[in-house]
């Protein structure tokens, strides 16, 4: 099975490579962008196990590692 | 007094602890490799500062599942004194052991450079017999030290004086919303803090860079201080 992680900072906390893209994109002149947030995608597979187990471990390891729970959200994607 | 300094691939402040601990505070001072999990007697464990792990995902999120951290957090269950400098503290929050994480500087720089910081709370071990307010200048070198925790953790914090260290003026003044002088940016211009007991410090500069005048010691109260306390009483 293989799944999509995707981690990003949670609403309110500071996102500084946001802010970076931010005055990147209004030193070239593009207007309108606001609030831009950077997060990271992280592509698991899960083999030889039962499915409700690789289901279980993702969740496991996105708590354990892969976010931060202080300031970090995150989602699980199944892809096919 | 034993002194445990874990050293993780990436590590690299490890020589400069080792250094306070067995020259000049005449402890027996001595590494732990990150894989091994004997912490050898230790009274203290200290996680010195680096780029543990090359900071990948997150700074110390890889650490805090090396085999060595199960003794640390086992060791700091039961009431043993460890603290974390730079990436040590940043470790130590990974790991659940410190509230809080650190967050990249609000100025988008690495910063390194020297900073005033004035003493907190004095109940932990770390700061125990010095002054409340008292001022000790030292470096920084981090891109990752901006301390965060919500609005609920931060007044915990203060309620149970948990802030060890906050940024100030060379006089001692807190002033959060200046970065001239909170340089990082960091909430309540957080630079250290312990665990609810007292036993475990973490903190972004190094007080171990300002022990000597060759290496960083420019006047005043002087780095080695806490570290005295830290292996007294």
């Amino acid at each position: 099975m293989r799944f999509q992680v995707l981690v990003r900072l949670k609403a309110g906390v500071l996102d500084v490579q946001g802010k970076a893209i931010e005055t990147g994109l209004k030193d070239k002149h593009f207007e309108g962008f606001k609030n831009i947030r950077v997060g990271r995608v992280i592509e698991l597979q899960v083999e030889g196990v039962p499915a409700e187990q690789a289901r279980t471990q993702v969740g496991e390891v996105c708590r354990l590692l892969l976010a931060n729970p202080v300031i970090e959200d995150y989602e699980i994607k199944e892809v096919a | 007094m034993r002194v445990a300094v874990v050293v993780f691939p990436g590590t690299n402040c490890e020589q400069d602890v080792l250094r306070v601990y067995g020259e000049l505070l005449a402890a027996q001072a001595y590494p732990v490799w990150h894989r091994d999990t004997d912490l050898q007697g230790a009274d203290l464990v200290v996680l010195p500062g680096g780029f543990s792990y090359g900071d990948y995902l997150r700074t110390g999120a890889l650490a805090k599942l090396s085999p060595v951290m199960g003794s640390v957090k086992t060791f700091a269950d039961r009431g043993g004194r460890v603290l974390g400098i730079c990436n040590g503290f940043q470790v130590l929050c990974e790991a659940g052991l410190l509230p809080g994480a650190l967050l990249e500087n609000v100025g988008r720089r690495f910063l390194s450079r020297f900073v005033h910081i004035a003493v907190g709370s004095t109940r932990s071990f770390f700061t125990q017999g010095l002054e409340p307010r008292q001022v000790i200048t030292c470096p920084i070198a981090h891109f990752q030290g901006n301390y965060f925790a919500d609005p609920d953790t931060l007044k915990d914090l203060e309620d149970s004086d948990q802030i060890v260290f906050r940024y100030s003026t060379a006089d001692g003044q807190i002033r959060p919303a200046d970065l001239e002088v909170n340089v990082n940016g960091s909430c309540l211009a957080i630079a250290g803090v312990s665990n609810r007991a007292g036993n475990v410090v973490g903190l972004m500069p190094h007080p171990e860079r300002a022990v000597e005048s060759l290496t960083g010691y420019v006047g005043g109260v002087s780095g080695l201080e806490p570290f005295r306390a830290a292996v007294s009483g």
